[in-house]
């Protein structure tokens, strides 16, 4: 089954601005990073999507249904988490879950039970009954994460989750949207401008620039083949360059550190061998993936 | 982690296969919760003060004259007449409601939430409408309703006179059912203009306040036809001359009332666009509204 299908989707305001470029995408179910700086058209797809804008050309399809002839059935099955303040201060996270549940059509019973079940899933106890005013942005967070759960839906679209939160704060953000992603069974479309934080979550990536589409592809697919080992020796690098050479290891150097692309699981006792042989103190072992970043910079825009 | 003495049993996600409400429950649940904002039911104790104490106003102007006309056997006020006698305590509560009901959910960038939801935006707009309608058709028809008991009570006719009592009161509830609608529209309008409350209210007051001197001026002008189609230019004017035209000596009690001479008819049409205008721009007001 196909999640989102765009087709030679465009939207320009008011004739001038052009939000979206002839985007034509197709990703599968599971969590996808919609990546891209700001104003490359993440919240104009959004939008789209969600039925609250209508393309100005081209088709789209979500869940295999159509946002622009048929928005309430989409709305229906997708949860969304805007980017902005988007929570009454007075009310308590409890009531303002609830109250939105029963906008999404649970009966009333229900949608008491589902939304503390949901504030729960994201974190949120006791301090669901006191007013939202007084919560720190990652309770904020949460309980916008909570309101886009608690109808049940099969797809969460969610806008910068992890804005205006801490290291610690975006971690735990996006362990959580992880969680909902495989252990809920509910597929993500995560917006970010920081592809270094998506990447890790995701299994599919969909890259947006100028509204153009960059790349779209699993994660997977983008850095099979491309980890390396990073080995770091306190001395004697040369001679471990020399040895592993001769093993018919492809070395590269890098400052300190002897880069050995991974091809398989020996690779680790190979280098691990030769430096014990050598009886070099080794300094650290570990591997590196390659950072998407490098594979999108690898590419000129124009040329997709 | 720790050792089992307490042990939480996470049961982890469950899906929901329940059944999902139509759009009329949605809207249904949407409209209730508006009319306990409007009175401060499910919130803090500060957001009750206001409602409550216009409600026991128009309670004890109420209550005092089924008290005076139960003892000294004079009407005070007709049904009608209580609804125009209210008019300005009218006007501020809904000059509080509104903004509460509207511009609050602006202000605080909810409007998300609910727009990315099945729910139609023109159903927000409407449901938030009638939800303002009914309550200030309850703010006035509830005292009526407690100046009905006390005359059905009192009554010296026995079941006539309770008949008679409650064809007084059918027109005075229609009569309050309107001057609802048409307070609830404007109000609404212009408290969905800003997500200011205190602007709001203060643009709600400013819109009765400002047209009361142009009927002043209409009313003085050298040409009859336009001083009898003066009251137009107001809201509460323009409801007053739908009731002396609708209600007659019913609003009167036969001492004047507004000179509309023969321009009835012209009242209740513009009454029916007024709010049919406010309610068109309210409905395109949140069809922007709901794109951003």
């Amino acid at each position: 089954m196909t999640l989102l299908a765009t087709e030679s989707l465009t939207k320009t305001y008011g004739g001038r601005v052009t939000a979206l470029a002839d985007l034509t995408v197709s990703v599968e179910p599971g969590i996808i990073g919609l990546v891209g700086a700001n104003g490359a058209g993440k919240s104009t797809l959004i939008k789209i999507l969600l039925g609250l804008l209508p393309p100005t050309s081209g088709r789209v399809q979500v869940l295999g249904l159509d946002p622009t002839t048929d928005p309430a059935a989409v709305r229906a099955r997708v949860g969304y988490m805007p980017e902005h303040d988007a929570l009454p201060p007075d009310l308590s996270a409890a009531e303002l879950v609830t109250h939105l549940g029963r906008i999404s059509g649970l009966p009333r019973t229900v949608a008491r039970e589902r939304a503390s079940e949901a504030l729960r899933h994201v974190g949120l106890h006791e301090e669901r009954h006191r007013a939202v005013g007084g919560y720190s942005t990652g309770m904020k967070q949460r309980v916008k994460l909570a309101q886009a759960l608690v109808h049940d839906p099969d797809l969460l679209l969610l806008d910068e989750p992890t804005n205006g939160l801490d290291p610690a704060g975006r971690d735990a953000m996006l362990a959580l949207i992880h969680r909902i992603g495989t252990e809920f069974g509910i597929s993500v479309v995560v917006c970010s401008h920081l592809l270094g934080e998506v990447e890790r979550i995701c299994d599919t990536l969909v890259a947006i620039d100028g509204g153009r589409l960059l790349r779209a592809d699993r994660v997977s697919a983008m850095t099979t083949a491309t980890d390396v080992l990073a080995v770091e020796v306190s001395e004697g690098t040369e001679e471990l360059a020399a040895r592993l050479t001769a093993l018919d290891l492809p070395v590269t150097r890098d400052g300190r550190l002897l880069l050995v692309p991974l091809a398989d699981d020996a690779t680790y006792d190979q280098i691990l061998g030769a430096v014990a042989e050598l009886d070099l103190p080794l300094h650290r072992l570990d591997q590196r993936r390659h950072r998407v970043a490098e594979l999108f910079a690898a590419r000129e825009p124009s040329h997709v | 982690m720790s050792d089992a003495t307490g042990v939480i049993h996470d049961i982890g996600y469950q899906r929901y296969t329940g059944p999902r409400l139509g759009r009329r429950q949605v809207f249904g649940a949407l409209y209730l919760h508006g009319v306990r904002t409007v009175f401060g039911l499910g919130r803090s104790a500060k957001a009750k003060i206001f409602p409550w104490l216009v409600v026991s106003v128009v309670t004890v102007v109420a209550a005092g004259v089924t008290a005076v006309r139960s003892q000294i056997g004079e009407v005070v006020m007709t049904y009608a007449q209580f609804a125009d006698a209210m008019s300005w305590l009218v006007i501020f509560f809904a000059a509080v409601a509104a903004p509460e009901l509207v511009s609050r959910d602006l202000r605080s960038g909810v409007l998300p939430l609910y727009f990315s939801r099945p729910l139609p935006r023109g159903d927000y707009a409407l449901s938030k409408l009638l939800a303002l309608v009914t309550a200030l058709w309850l703010l006035l028809g509830g005292p009526q309703l407690v100046m009905f008991l006390g005359a059905a009570f009192t009554t010296n006719r026995g079941v006539r006179g309770v008949w008679d009592e409650l064809l007084d009161l059918l027109p005075g509830l229609l009569y309050a059912g309107l001057w609802a609608v048409v307070f609830a529209s404007i109000a609404l309008l212009v408290a969905s203009l800003t997500g200011k409350r205190a602007f709001a209210a203060g643009g709600i007051v400013a819109v009765f306040l400002m047209t009361t001197p142009v009927v002043g001026v209409l009313s003085i002008l050298p040409s009859q036809t336009i001083n009898q189609l003066a009251f137009v230019a107001s809201p509460p004017t323009l409801v007053g001359g739908v009731g002396n035209w609708a209600l007659g000596d019913r609003l009167t009690q036969g001492r004047g009332g507004m000179p509309i001479g023969d321009f009835g008819p012209v009242y209740a049409v513009a009454a029916v666009l007024l709010v049919a205008g406010c309610v068109a721009l309210l409905l395109l007001r949140y069809r922007k509204v709901a794109a951003r």
